[in-house]
């Protein structure tokens, strides 16, 4: 029989209010196994700390129950508490009669008798714990950081910095990602590419930088610390070590018709490209689903041309495995498909464009080469037409859009409309608008030049309906909720502010990863607050958009807090396993599979081992649990119809224990 | 059946099998057993096949092929589907079993003649396989004589059946009979049960459970019960008591055992052939896999010893918890 001692905390009046917490302790000495229970202002304190060692020490206890706020703030404290007292720090339950209980409850009638069940379920489950002890796993020192962007450049910068060796995947023929498409950026105005190209420059010179583009990781196995991950290298059709990136190749290309990706379709490119000029690797790669040699098996004159011999047609998709200790995620984002907003022009006139072709189309290096025209007949625009919120801050039953603010829309179009009226004053600019959010250093100042110092017209309401006019002018019907008008202008172009979402690739890595997304495929944070950028799986970070929408600094931020924390863990030697991981009954197993069938760490493999069972000696085939890969999730035990598979300090018969003094 | 006979026969003589698994003759016309033959001599004394052999004999298998040497197994069509399921859960060992497909024209229910006042059956023909399907002769212990439709006394699950063809086997003897109704759905009484009020539909299960005696006949005779020790025997689980607390607990051990099945239930219906009070068990097992079909997509448990199943795979496809919640509120 354990000798339990139960501590009851009033966190202030956090629980002291709406719990009558003396009753809750009074309540517990009456429990089996209880010899010991008191309540105190604050247990997380040092004299509450030291309250529960004295009692351990005084009453001999072999078990404590703490009723206090939830396990995820201090049961590692009071783990620590029990450890120095002399007990196994498993051998310490939570009851959480804050967050699941005072936080809730409006009263003591309704908090009381509900912490009391929430003591009485701790005492039962801690009446049946069993000391348990921690194992250790190694430390692979590199780290793997998927995607080329920004986020993931600046990450795998301050990891080689610190020096840890990294490895960056990016799926595209060059890492840059969204930013090198960008012309320039608020609220300074800096060249996007100045200030990113050298930033590309410095991964690519980093020794102990390795950049995989035209990468994908296509599985990953193991655990913090130790990760095995498959990175699948696409062929370019052209050998990287023999290439000068002359560019020959590219501009003998017949096949030019493909929509360029980079222009986000603006213009076209061949068959055989570079991305853009300042693409890392300068290595061009053959589009294989437009490339006539691919197609039809003739043309071949790429190859012809090439004067290192550079291009083969031969080479193959490359699998490559490797070790990492930690992974970071910067799979970064793309603006949702306007296609769907067909009231507004998208799709239906070359004239109505998204505000990232807006970059590409005011950028030198654009389609256009930097000159602001329409699409449709190439004259600069005199009246232009900016919507705000295209698919953000949508209701929740709006199909089309998504329901968060995407953060950055309000910003850049105050610096489109800046540029755009510094280089062609003549330009009359409207920009209908629902909120105008300009938190963040020197921001609002920014927004407020384009209205006061650029005179941009800024409308607050919605636009219903962008028509397109016999005489190629959009008719934007709108309203104006100031002045209850509706406005209508005839405009030569309008530019739709999409909603940014990130990467739908993050679906198939979230799985892989086993990572939580949350209902836009934004990842989940380990802790929304205090682990930003954390994933809930250990080893795992964050970086960029793919967490929440921001800009480039707060990229830029979260970037380097991503690889403080991979550093973090890189330099530890050794690591502490959770000794909390399942554990098969040999004699109750009966090799069915189904545990192994839904553990989603590979952690159960089968075996043939001789049993011994009441007289019965034979060879049966039963589950083994690999201590290194179980990551304590609990999905076999709930599987395994018979029973036979236990989680270590949350067993079948604890959890049972629990629900029957619930019931009771 | 002599057919089945002679051929065990023979694989018994040349050595490719040492046991032969089949039915054998019961005390009562209508009550043949599961039994493992040895011999020659004790084939062609006991050996039985006919309309009364609706035990599925995969899971005696499980011990079957533990043994040494080879065992020869009859299997009916449906069958086959339980016994792959046990390949999938390696729980038989495929090395050691030599099946034999035999043919099927659709079994009896005892039931259903008794509901006729035929049920002390004294001598019946017409119940072979090879015997014209159509009607049935009997004779009770009273000296009545009847005539009856072969299909007025069939089990229902035959009317609903998936197949004639084994889904495994090593050899086929006999040909099947079709034996489908005519617009059959199986999934019809369930979807008649769904239609109900959750009231209506908890006082239906609850009159039907209530009959329950806690046999485990149910459990003994399902292939997919399997376990090594049953939760409900676990005294490490702490099920077995908690199962005891009251009646509707007691109930409970019937919609767990469906859980525990789902997804691997093959829908052979042993369930509610072998109830002793008449439960119709199978209908939890159909309300599980019409659910999965709907979920998952279409699933037959054992159809082959390979593809997971619904419920222990996980694929980008699988429907987000909330489909489930919302289908439970129509």
């Amino acid at each position: 029989m354990q000798r339990i001692g139960v501590f009851v905390c009033h966190c202030g009046t956090n629980i002291a209010a709406t719990v009558d917490v003396s009753k809750v302790a009074e309540a517990a000495k009456h429990e089996p196994g209880v010899v010991y229970a008191v309540d105190y202002t604050y247990m997380c304190s040092e004299n509450g700390q030291n309250l529960i060692a004295q009692a351990i020490k005084d009453y001999g206890l072999t078990a404590i129950v703490v009723c206090s706020c939830s396990p995820r703030m201090h049961e590692a404290t009071f783990r620590a508490v029990a450890e120095k007292a002399g007990i196994n720090p498993f051998m310490v339950e939570i009851a959480n009669i804050r967050e699941q209980c005072s936080w809730v409850h409006k009263d003591m009638e309704e908090g009381t008798p509900k912490a009391i069940t929430l003591m009485k379920t701790a005492v039962a489950k801690v009446n049946l714990d069993s000391p348990l002890q921690e194992g250790e796993s190694t430390v692979t020192k590199r780290a793997l950081v998927i995607g080329g962007g920004i986020a993931g450049i600046q990450t795998a910068l301050d990891i080689a910095d610190a020096g840890y060796k990294v490895d960056i995947v990016e799926k595209l023929p060059s890492i840059g990602g969204r930013m090198s498409q960008l012309d320039k950026t608020f609220p300074t105005l800096d060249c996007s590419s100045c200030i990113l190209t050298p930033r590309m420059t410095e991964v690519n010179q980093n020794p102990n930088i390795r950049i995989f583009t035209y990468s994908e990781v296509t599985d990953v196995s193991g655990f913090v610390g130790n990760f095995t991950v498959q990175i699948t290298k696409h062929s370019r059709s052209v050998r990287a070590e023999d290439c000068t990136g002359c560019g020959i190749c590219t501009s003998k290309c017949p096949s030019r018709k493909t929509p360029n990706e980079f222009n986000r379709g603006l213009d076209t490119r061949p068959a055989i490209y570079i991305p853009f000029a300042q693409a890392i690797p300068n290595v061009p790669v053959i589009d294989k689903e437009h490339c006539i040699h691919f197609k039809t098996g003739k043309c071949g004159i790429c190859s012809k041309v090439c004067p290192s011999h550079a291009v083969d047609y031969e080479l193959k998709d490359e699998i490559i495995e490797e070790k990492y200790g930690a992974i970071v995620v910067a799979t970064g984002f793309d603006m949702i498909d306007l296609h769907k907003f067909g009231e507004l022009g998208y799709g239906v006139s070359k004239d109505v464009v998204s505000s990232i072709e807006l970059e590409r189309l005011m950028n030198a290096a654009g389609p256009t080469s930097g000159h602001l025209e329409r699409m449709s007949d190439h004259k600069q625009p005199k009246e232009m037409v900016f919507i705000q919120c295209v698919g953000s801050r949508c209701a929740p039953d709006d199909r089309r859009g998504k329901t968060y603010c995407s953060k950055i829309c309000c910003m850049y179009t105050a610096k489109q409309a800046i540029l755009i009226k510094d280089h062609y004053p003549d330009t009359n600019i409207h920009v209908f608008y629902i909120d105008v959010r300009t938190p963040g250093k020197n921001f609002d100042e920014f927004y407020r030049r384009a209205v006061e110092q650029y005179g941009v017209d800024y409308i607050k309401g919605n636009v219903g309906k962008v028509t397109p006019l016999p005489n190629g002018k959009l008719h934007v019907h709108g309203v104006d909720l100031l002045d209850q008008k509706d406005v209508e202008i005839d405009a030569d172009m309008v530019v739709l502010a999409g909603a940014i979402e990130p990467n739908p690739d993050i679906r198939k890595l979230a799985t892989m990863l086993t990572l939580s997304i949350d209902n836009n495929n934004f990842l989940n944070e380990a802790h929304a607050k205090l682990r930003p950028v954390e994933a809930a799986t250990a080893g795992v970070f964050m970086s960029g958009v793919v967490q929440g929408p921001k800009d480039i600094p707060e990229t830029v931020a979260q970037a380097g807090a991503a690889a403080i924390k991979v550093v973090g863990l890189l330099a530890k030697d050794k690591l502490k396993t959770n000794p909390c991981i399942a554990e098969p009954d040999e004699l109750y197993c009966n090799g069915c599979s189904v545990c192994a069938n839904v553990c989603p760490y590979g952690a159960i493999t089968y075996v043939d081992k001789e049993i011994r069972d009441h007289g019965l000696r034979e060879t049966r085939r039963i589950a083994s649990v690999n201590s290194a890969l179980c990551k304590g999730c609990g999905a076999c035990s709930v599987a395994c119809p018979s029973g036979a598979m236990n989680l270590k300090g949350f067993t079948n018969r604890q959890i049972m224990a629990e629900v029957d003094t619930v019931c009771q | 059946m002599q057919e089945l006979i002679n051929r065990a026969k023979e694989l018994l003589a040349d050595g490719t099998v040492v046991r032969v698994l089949g039915w054998k003759k019961g005390d009562l016309p209508y009550n043949p057993e599961p039994h493992i033959f040895t011999s020659a001599q004790e084939l062609e004394k006991d050996f039985i096949y006919n309309g009364f052999c609706g035990a599925n004999l995969s899971k005696y298998m499980i011990a079957a092929t533990k043994l040494e040497g080879k065992t020869l197994v009859f299997l009916k069509p449906c069958d086959t589907f339980s016994f792959n399921q046990l390949i999938k859960e390696h729980q038989v060992n495929r090395d050691n079993a030599y099946i034999i497909g035999v043919g099927c024209k659709g079994k009896l229910d005892h039931r259903k003649f008794a509901a006729m006042g035929l049920g002390d059956i004294a001598e019946i023909s017409g119940i072979e396989l090879s015997d014209a399907c159509d009607r049935i002769h009997v004779k009770t212990i009273y000296g009545e004589e009847k005539d009856i439709d072969y299909r007025d006394v069939m089990l229902e699950r035959c009317f609903f059946c998936k197949t004639k063809e084994h889904q495994i086997f090593d050899e086929k003897l006999l040909d099947s009979k079709d034996t489908v109704a005519e617009g059959a759905d199986r999934f019809e009484e369930v979807r008649k049960i769904e239609a109900m009020t959750p009231a209506e539909r908890y006082a239906f299960f609850r009159s039907e459970l209530s009959k329950c005696i806690r046999c485990n006949a149910c459990r003994n005779v399902c292939p997919a019960c399997n376990c090594r020790h049953c939760v409900f025997d676990n005294t490490k689980y702490d099920t077995a008591q908690k199962a005891n607390a009251d009646t509707f607990e007691e109930n409970m051990f019937h919609i767990i055992r469906a859980f525990h099945v789902a997804g691997r239930c093959t829908d052979c219906g042993e369930c509610s052939r072998v109830c002793p009070q008449n439960i119709p068990l199978h209908l939890f097992n159909r309300k599980f896999i019409l659910d999965a079909d709907d979920l998952y997509g279409e699933f037959q448990a054992g159809s082959d010893t390979t593809t997971p199943g619904p419920l222990t795979a996980y694929t980008l496809h699988d429907v987000e918890p909330a489909a489930g919640l919302e289908r439970s509120r129509g």
